[in-house]
């Protein structure tokens, strides 16, 4: 295999890798499991460490939304 | 429009006998300023209004949530804190009581928005006669401001004289004055959900109603060359083509009742006791009731974080039924 066709197959996996979606999936359950925590009956050290959650996600987010589709 | 070329340009009044770089050159002495100089020209004022009463506010608030101030003491020197104040409301049993009690608000009044909503779209969906009158009258609610629902409210549901105990001893016998809905712990929180109800539904109308006009006749004429019922047609065509809209209207108005503070204020101010206090209740009790001013910038810039992180997701589904 050429240098060339190894530099694109590794440029398409990184692509794949850093792909938009499935980041802004992962943010959103961040975000939303961290909303869950927030409000949730069960656990008070649930809610402890619902803002991070949420935070974590959030930024996470703001960032995933810059990578390509 | 001579006489203004004179004025503007008053040493080229013979210009018309001049070549076209010597006059685009005059042209840029004369207003010295590029397309996007004047661009910025007509903006900046918006953006210094922004940065004057949206961005300054939050970036004091946020410096502000790291320190001690308590404005009752407002004398005693700034100390910076740290996290503690993020620690203390993350470990505060009261807090977290006062945000299941507004999610309990939250789900069942978005419950049951969608359902009314929901089935006000599928009646206002048939054109029937004085169809665009009562569809007037059903948004009524919703265009009034949260203040004089809450007052208006207020007074409907007095025991002694509001129609609303009235019309409720009429159906079950129970005397009218013998119950108040916004002072018992039972009927209090469920007086805040059907007055939200009452006024939100109609925007949840709204949106299915677009859900519903969005889906093309064809399917629904193929449906009945199969001769799929109506019930049929209603679980597997109409449902599934409107619940990108209705998650839409959940999300959105989910969001509006976790920020909601002014209509329940009005209408209970977080009581009897604290039964219907809400987080925003809460966070408006801690500033300016125990001004404690670094404690509830932490409490604001939590809950400011959650709805930012929701209203991504309210993005996100609202870029998919673009897409649609």
């Amino acid at each position: 295999m050429s240098d060339s066709a190894v530099a694109k197959g590794a440029k398409g996996t990184l692509h794949r890798f850093f792909g938009r979606g499935r980041w802004e999936a992962v943010a959103m359950t961040l975000i939303g499991g961290g909303i869950f925590m927030l409000v949730q009956p069960f656990s008070i050290d649930l809610y402890s460490y619902s803002f991070v959650t949420i935070l974590a996600g959030t930024v996470g987010f703001v960032i995933v939304s810059h990578f390509p589709e | 429009m001579d006489k203004m070329t004179t004025i503007l340009q008053p040493d080229h009044a013979t210009i018309a006998g001049v070549s076209e770089p010597a006059k685009s050159r005059a042209a840029r002495r004369v207003h010295g300023l590029s397309d996007r100089t004047i661009a910025w020209l007509f903006v900046a004022p918006t953006i210094a209004l922004l940065l004057a009463i949206n961005i300054f506010p939050l970036v004091w608030m946020i410096r502000l949530s790291f320190t001690s101030l308590n404005l009752s003491m407002s004398y005693l020197p700034l100390r910076f804190v740290g996290l503690d104040n993020f620690s203390d409301i993350l470990n505060d049993e009261d807090i977290w009581f006062r945000l299941q009690t507004t999610a309990q608000f939250v789900i069942c009044s978005v419950a049951l928005q969608v359902v009314v909503g929901f089935g006000l779209a599928l009646l206002i969906n048939r054109q029937f006669r004085g169809h665009s009158f009562w569809t007037t009258i059903i948004l009524l609610p919703m265009m009034l401001s949260p203040a004089v629902v809450g007052n208006f409210w207020t007074l409907l549901l007095q025991p002694q004289i509001g129609p609303f105990n009235y019309l409720i001893s009429l159906f079950t016998g129970v005397p009218p004055s013998s119950f108040s809905m916004t002072g018992q712990v039972a009927l209090a929180p469920w007086t805040i959900v059907l007055v939200d109800t009452w006024m939100w539904a109609p925007y949840v109308m709204l949106i299915c109603l677009a859900g519903l006009r969005s889906i093309p006749d064809y399917i629904y004429e193929a449906a009945e060359v199969d001769r799929a019922s109506a019930w049929r047609q209603f679980w597997s065509i109409t449902l599934p083509m409107t619940v990108p809209f209705l998650m839409l209207a959940v999300l959105f108005r989910a969001i509006e009742n976790f920020k909601m503070f002014d209509m329940v204020n009005l209408l209970t101010s977080g009581g009897p006791g604290s039964t219907t206090e809400l987080v925003s209740i809460t966070l408006k009790r801690a500033a300016f009731e125990k001004w404690r001013t670094g404690y509830s910038s932490a409490l604001a810039i939590i809950l400011f974080v959650t709805v930012f992180g929701a209203a991504n997701i309210y993005v996100k589904a609202l870029n998919k039924v673009k897409q649609r």
